[in-house]
């Protein structure tokens, strides 16, 4: 109820014209933004100039908004579509219900099935290989690449995974404010939002056992 | 006879690690992921390494400045506001 209130009390501000208003909101959420435009658009370029018009969008439909949902959310909401809209002046646009049934329906588990051992051993299903923990990073500067890894993994996930995990892990959405941002169903959310930390999980995994080799 | 509850294969365990981060699992299926987990030191470090992913995903917005506002979209802010009267 406090964010209501903080949120309620920010768009009166708006609505007066309150300019200092507008600088904090802006340059609050220009991080988090710039992060998720960068799933839908090709360079970090592209993807400030969707959310400038986002920006512009949202002052557009500003006092139509009824703060039915938070102002981050519905916020967001406006910089997706707009986001969609740029990739379909791009000709990239596939429809999101195609694209979420294509990325829902990828063939096979999310992890991969080769780690386990198969139907006809005596212990099918469980592991052929044992995981090997994750070491925890010696340095700030280790943590740091780390973190670099993870980020490249994200940007090499299909957009709507992507979209999910950046929206849920990074940014703290919940799983119903994303379905809400996205128009997708939770059952889609769910799988989605599994499918890209699968592969994120096994991006670290795969660099941490290289790394241990050297 | 109560039946007993066929015990999970650590393929389907790594399926549902997502959602049991996310609460997202029923009581009945937590209770047999849990389960699995007092038996299975691979499955446990499978969920250890995915709290590490998340955790570092988390980072990723950790310490970023506010961003820049241009004085473009600060204009386009009190147009808007002067128009809408």
């Amino acid at each position: 109820m406090e964010s209501r209130d903080a949120d309620l009390a920010l768009l009166s501000a708006l609505r007066q014209g309150d300019e200092r208003a507008f600088r904090q909101l802006v340059a609050q959420h220009q991080p988090a933004f710039l992060r998720i435009a960068r799933a839908w658009s090709r360079d970090s370029a592209a993807a400030a100039e969707i959310v400038q018009d986002a920006w512009l969008a949202a002052l557009e439909s500003l006092e139509r908004f009824e703060a039915r949902s938070s102002l981050r959310t519905w916020l967001v909401g406006v910089l997706i579509n707009v986001a969609r809209s740029h990739a379909r002046s791009a000709r990239r646009m596939v429809p999101m219900s195609s694209l979420v049934a294509e990325e829902t329906a990828e063939l096979g588990p999310s992890v991969d099935s080769a780690l386990f051992l198969p139907d006809d051993h005596e212990w099918a299903g469980h592991w052929a290989v044992a995981p090997t923990p994750f070491p925890p990073p010696d340095s700030a500067l280790e943590r740091e690449e780390l973190r670099g890894v993870l980020q490249a993994a994200l940007a090499e996930l299909p957009v709507i995974q992507q979209q999910v995990m950046i929206l849920c892990d990074v940014e703290g959405f919940t799983g119903q404010e994303v379905c809400n941002v996205l128009g997708i169903n939770d059952t889609h959310q769910r799988v989605l939002l599994h499918r890209a930390r699968s592969k994120a999980r096994a991006k670290l995994e795969r660099y941490v056992a290289e790394r241990s080799k050297d | 006879m109560a039946q007993t509850p066929v015990d999970l294969m650590c393929r389907e365990v790594v399926e549902q690690v997502s959602d049991y981060l996310s609460h997202a699992l029923s009581p009945e299926q937590r209770a047999r992921f849990e389960s699995h987990l007092t038996t299975c030191p691979p499955c446990t470090t499978y969920l250890e390494q995915m709290g590490s992913t998340l955790e570092l995903a988390g980072e990723l917005s950790r310490g970023t400045s506010p961003g820049d506002v241009e004085a473009e979209l600060v204009k386009r802010f009190l147009h808007w506001h002067r128009d809408k009267g």
